[in-house]
């Protein structure tokens, strides 16, 4: 990793937004898929694929790279906007969301998009693949680490839990999970749906190094990454607090932009917000 | 005529559940390539799996009771290059996880081999909890899947071996019971290629197409419907998909009429499969032997089988009642 430096740091901050403002260009073309959880996992992807990933979009393939699993694939746009933009393909490709013939399912497929890792959309099963990956990393004495990003939404699933209890048991270090918390799924408030929290104490129980963080200050989580990387003794979770829709200020904190995308007004008003910083600054087209 | 273990038809043939033959195969294919991996979920006697696990202990991975995370955790294994076999038994694996099986392996396209063990109702005394009836439909039903079902103990180590060669996901299924060996060592398995165990001397009538220990039940009737005067073929479809189409349609078109054995519901398994390569390409006349659509009970393996239609009497009733159809 490079030494982050300010000028580094305003040029992840301006790839978010730039992700973000391809996000609702996607998403209004699709004309369906997910707009909440993209927009506020783009400070997150930004950080990922500009800073933190050991990666090579020209050989997705390359058997060092660290491992990015996307185990709640709803919100697959931010992730293939954060690739576009890092080279692994067109950025006009971006256009293709969900239509026939796409690199770009639905959710993500690991056969039709080189540097996937794998497939996802069901959710509750991307840290149990993760774990693999990781097991895989230690019997063949890898040291590639392996990055699971999950929902806050998906904490109800047994599945997590066989996975969280198995990955404290075996103490594996070399996975660094990433909730992102951002208090909202389909049918409302996580804590109105199935109360979560203490979710600390739960990931601390389990044997898990856990850690909070503002998942829209670059920095201070891509602290938390490296501090994750000194625990040798167990994995680690990053509960990162995040603003569903972040960005566009009539979709921040409403469940309803959970499962649906912005209409050509929504989409017009949004690219403004985000191209203007919410108004804060004069866009060049007026 | 291939090679079959010569007490056949005898009393004293020897007696070997299936799951052994997984458990030798597991070892056997583990000293073959070291990137093969078993992963157990809190069955790793019942299913065998310990042989292997005693053998290599850093490539066994114990999930306790957690049969979706360890469905999802081999997909990881198999994506990164290892070959992991998950071994449970059938009504939690793949039954419990089928959607892990169906989203993290078959469309993922991992390279996992999935092991039901205690397949059938012939686990007897557990009762139908524990008596996977299903899964031949579910796992075959899936695409990227092959299927595969071994009628003894060698012919299980056979497929286990068989299976870590195979890129792609697999599913094996097993038998807690010990049941008689009959083939041996010699005689020839290739996943895919079905096999003629029994030909009558006389022109045959009937073609029963088996798989599983319950094929031995196959051969019984075979015996005693030539000896009656009814000649028939009787043939080893071990692996139910892909299935050996041209040797169906060729074999059925010397017979005109077809039955079924499998220790399975009679919807959608090896019966299933065989009518949609006949409805296709030949129909004809054809009569499943298996379990009617109904779940098992607890009862020793024999009295199930007897019960239940899958013994030699219910298969030579089954074939008298496809040969009246024909005419």
């Amino acid at each position: 990793m490079e030494i982050l430096h300010e000028k580094k740091l305003k040029e992840l901050e301006e790839m978010a937004n730039t992700i973000r403002q391809d996000i609702i260009k996607m998403l209004e073309q699709a004309g369906s898929g997910h707009s909440a959880g993209p927009l506020g996992m783009a400070d997150i992807f930004a950080a990922f694929y500009f800073y933190i990933l050991n990666h090579n979009p020209k050989e997705p393939n390359w058997q060092g790279r660290d491992r990015l699993i996307l185990s709640n694939g709803h919100i697959c746009p931010v992730r293939y906007a954060a690739m576009a933009r890092a080279g692994y393909f067109p950025v006009k490709e971006l256009k293709t969301l969900r239509k026939l013939g796409s690199q770009l399912q639905g959710h993500p497929h690991r056969r039709h998009l080189p540097g996937v890792e794998t497939t996802s959309g069901p959710l509750g099963s991307g840290l149990s693949q993760s774990i693999g990956m990781a097991l895989a990393a230690k019997l063949d004495g890898r040291k590639y680490r392996v990055y699971c990003l999950m929902s806050d939404g998906e904490q109800d699933c047994g599945n997590t839990w066989e996975a969280v209890m198995f990955a404290g048991k075996n103490r594996l270090s070399n996975i660094t999970a990433v909730i992102d918390r951002n208090n909202i799924q389909i049918d409302g408030f996580t804590e109105d749906i199935m109360p979560l929290e203490p979710l600390r104490d739960k990931y601390e129980s389990f044997g898990w190094h856990v850690l909070e963080v503002d998942g829209h200050n670059i920095e201070a989580f891509i602290d938390a990454i490296n501090e994750a990387k000194a625990v040798f003794e167990k994995p680690t979770v990053i509960i990162a607090h995040t603003i569903p829709g972040k960005g566009v200020s009539f979709m921040e904190f409403d469940y309803l932009w959970h499962g649906k995308p912005p209409a050509k007004e929504e989409a017009k008003k949004a690219l403004n917000e985000l191209r203007t910083l919410g108004g804060k600054i004069k866009s060049e087209h007026e | 005529m291939i090679k079959l273990s010569e007490k056949i038809f005898k009393d004293d043939i020897g007696q070997e559940p299936t799951r052994n033959g997984y458990g030798y195969g597991l070892v056997a294919a583990g000293e073959e390539n070291s990137n093969v991996v078993v992963l157990c979920a809190d069955l790793t006697e019942s299913t065998r799996s310990h042989w292997f696990a005693e053998k290599f202990p850093e490539r066994f991975i114990e999930m306790g009771i957690g049969e979706q995370s360890m469905a999802a955790v081999a997909a990881g294994l198999g994506i990164s290059g290892k070959i992991p076999f998950i071994s449970s038994y059938a009504t939690f694996s793949p039954g419990r996880n089928w959607e892990q099986i169906r989203t993290t392996i078959a469309y993922n396209d991992s390279n996992v081999k999935i092991a039901g063990h205690h397949s059938g109702i012939s686990v007897g005394p557990d009762g139908a909890t524990h008596q996977a009836i299903e899964d031949i439909a579910t796992m075959r039903a899936m695409p990227n899947m092959t299927v595969i079902v071994p009628c003894d103990a060698v012919e299980a180590e056979k497929a286990t071996i068989a299976a870590a060669k195979i890129w792609g996901p697999v599913y094996l299924r097993f038998t807690r019971e010990k049941t008689p060996v009959f083939t041996d060592k010699e005689t020839p398995f290739v996943p895919g290629k079905a096999e003629i165990f029994y030909q009558s001397k006389s022109l045959p009538e009937v073609l029963i197409i088996g798989a599983g220990p319950v094929l031995h039940n196959a051969l019984l009737a075979a015996r005693d419907l030539e000896e009656d005067g009814i000649g028939v073929i009787v043939l080893n479809n071990h692996t139910i998909k892909p299935i050996d189409e041209r040797k169906i349609i060729e074999l059925a078109k010397k017979t005109n009429a077809v039955v079924t054995v499998e220790e399975h519901n009679i919807i959608g398994g090896l019966g299933g499969a065989v009518a949609e390569v006949l409805a296709n390409h030949y129909p004809i006349p054809m009569e499943f032997v298996g379990m009617q659509d109904t779940f098992g009970e607890s009862g020793e393996p024999e009295e199930l089988i007897k019960k239940y239609g899958m013994d030699a009497k219910s298969i030579k009733e089954a074939v008298r009642k496809v040969v009246k159809r024909k005419k």
